[in-house]
């Protein structure tokens, strides 16, 4: 564990702050991960020396910001073994899957055909979709937990079918933190013809992704989750599907040619960038990449699995505590406190330091299928060591013994 | 901040409010009632109220939630039975002041009553929510009955 993380802490400024008179415990990277403050120098380095508008002005500082934003566009594209032009910049996983449903869905899902998708899926991954099927009168198929509280692949064969079109499926659950059995599914949608939308905004973090091997169709990201600025995102598409589709908003720099009368469309990507695009936060996403092959996924899983075989037969033997989902977790644990609500727990954990996320961790369709109204999520990355492992295992010991005592 | 400033916020009233709540369940008569949700943690509270000649005559609620918002609306029911329509809406007004860090009048504090020790809140600025929500169904359970009190 040693080596990941002293090269990671000494990087990260905003851990060495103090929160209520403690060493700020940093639990909450499922929600944003800190930036690195070399990634900041470097940003505003950009900002002092070519800060311009991209695509548009015939001068050295516009070329100059326009091959910053391509190159970023690259390392994204070669971050996940796509091609430059399958990369589309947004401002983040949100934005990516609103416009697979806006674009790709309402041209080609209609009445009476069927979306398949997760019950654990974040809300930007089943508003979109629940949304649209109201719209054109489509229905939502919702694969269930097993007793295991993973994804149930026995009940999950029974929903594919001819009117299947589109599979909308988390690649890591940001509640359970287990790793979906994307491989199996994608296989079943693709079956009967159905297309893949893979929202990858956990997994990107912690493992090598390799969007031709996992044969999605779409895959989903945000900058602010791996290290990098908040408001810049991707969307991955095959191109051959992106080349069909039709852009989903519309603005600067995204026709081949328009008069009084008619429009046609650049090619893609730029198809559907619209505006003016988020040019700081995608460079800023590129050194984050760049920071992140340094590293090394294989260190950051070793060190993930470090940490988590340390924290969780602890956690579990605490008999106050219930742990949701029994698969494997790639850092991040929700669990909840025998009789104290998540956000009084919360909000004692505070008083250590020690930060949490608490509530329904935007997946209340999960939290329904869980019989609770919210729990308390831990989320670890490269810069959490067993020493923070031991701050959360003590605040959790702090409030069981505050709120029985007062009780 | 401390354990101690902790026990500010958990008193044993508040405590035991929440472990066990006073008017809890849906009155069988009513004519005013409300319903508000906490979108940040999915916490709801359903408020009822039978009001006779602009008096509030019984008053209880429904919901899950966190020992705040429980024990907020537990205090809130003692403390609006008996009260008028407007002593309602000034306690809603002054609790939603005092919980934010602003300043309330004196004639207001004294009808909240013990529920006025929820407002110790305002030190928690992520929790003022999980306190407010209760009176802020009382205020649209009141204004949804008899209409806005400056219309």
């Amino acid at each position: 564990m040693g080596s990941v993380n002293a090269l990671a802490k000494s990087d990260f400024p905003l851990l060495r702050r103090s929160v209520n008179g403690q060493r700020l415990c940093y639990l909450d990277s499922a929600a944003t991960t800190p930036m690195p403050q070399a990634i900041g120098e470097k940003l505003q380095t950009f900002y002092a020396q070519s800060y311009s508008s991209v695509h548009r002005s015939v001068n050295s500082l516009g070329l100059e910001t326009t091959n910053a934003y391509e190159h970023a566009r690259s390392k994204v594209a070669k971050f996940i073994n796509a091609d430059p032009a399958e990369v589309i910049f947004t401002s983040g996983a949100t934005a990516s899957l609103n416009l697979v449903a806006e674009s790709w869905g309402r041209e080609n899902i209609h009445q009476g055909d069927e979306i398949v998708l997760a019950v654990s899926e974040h809300h930007s991954n089943f508003l979109p979709w629940q949304q649209l099927a109201q719209a054109v009168g489509a229905k939502l198929r919702l694969i269930k937990l097993n007793d295991q509280e993973e994804l149930d692949l026995i009940q999950a064969k029974s929903l594919f079918n001819e009117k299947t079109k589109l599979l909308a499926l988390a690649q890591v659950s940001n509640v359970l933190g287990s790793e979906n059995p994307v491989a199996e599914l994608i296989s079943m949608a693709h079956q009967v013809g159905a297309i893949c939308v893979i929202d990858g905004a956990q997994a990107i973090p912690h493992e090598r992704i390799d969007v031709r091997q996992m044969d999605c169709d779409f895959y989903a990201f945000s900058g602010h989750k791996m290290l990098g600025p908040t408001g810049i995102g991707v969307l991955y598409g095959k191109k051959a599907l992106l080349e069909q589709m039709p852009p989903a908003h519309f603005g600067g720099g995204m026709i081949n040619y328009l008069d009084h009368g008619q429009a046609t469309w650049e090619a893609v990507p730029e198809k559907f960038e619209a505006g003016t695009p988020n040019t700081v936060g995608a460079i800023g996403l590129g050194y984050a990449i760049d920071y992140l092959n340094k590293i090394g996924f294989k260190n950051i899983e070793q060190h993930n699995q470090e940490l988590m075989n340390y924290l969780l037969p602890k956690l579990a033997a605490n008999p106050g505590v219930k742990i949701y989902g029994q698969g494997q977790k790639l850092g991040v644990v929700s669990f909840n406190l025998a009789g104290i609500h998540p956000h009084d727990a919360a909000t004692l954990f505070d008083q250590f330091g020690v930060e949490v996320r608490a509530g329904h961790h935007c997946a209340l369709p999960l939290m329904q299928e869980l019989g609770i109204p919210a729990s308390i999520r831990a989320s670890f990355y490269i810069y959490n060591d067993q020493a923070d492992c031991d701050r959360l295992l003590e605040a959790i010991k702090q409030t069981q013994e505050f709120f029985n005592e007062s009780c | 901040m401390s354990l101690a400033d902790m026990r500010s916020l958990y008193q044993a009233v508040v405590l035991d409010h929440a472990a066990h709540p006073r008017h809890k369940g849906e009155l069988s008569d009513y004519n005013a009632a409300s319903t508000v949700h906490n979108p940040s943690c999915g916490d709801t509270i359903k408020l009822f109220l039978q009001i006779d000649q602009d008096k509030i005559t019984a008053a209880s609620f429904t919901g899950s939630g966190c020992t705040i918002s429980q024990a907020s609306a537990s205090l809130l029911t003692e403390a609006v039975i008996g009260k008028t329509t407007a002593q309602c809406l000034a306690m809603a007004k002054a609790f939603s002041n005092l919980a934010t860090g602003q300043e309330a009048d004196q004639k207001s504090i004294a009808l909240l009553g013990d529920s006025a020790i929820m407002t110790t809140v305002m030190q928690f600025p992520a929790r003022i929510k999980c306190a407010t929500i209760s009176w802020w169904a009382l205020d649209e359970a009141i204004i949804k009955m008899k209409g806005h009190p400056n219309d």
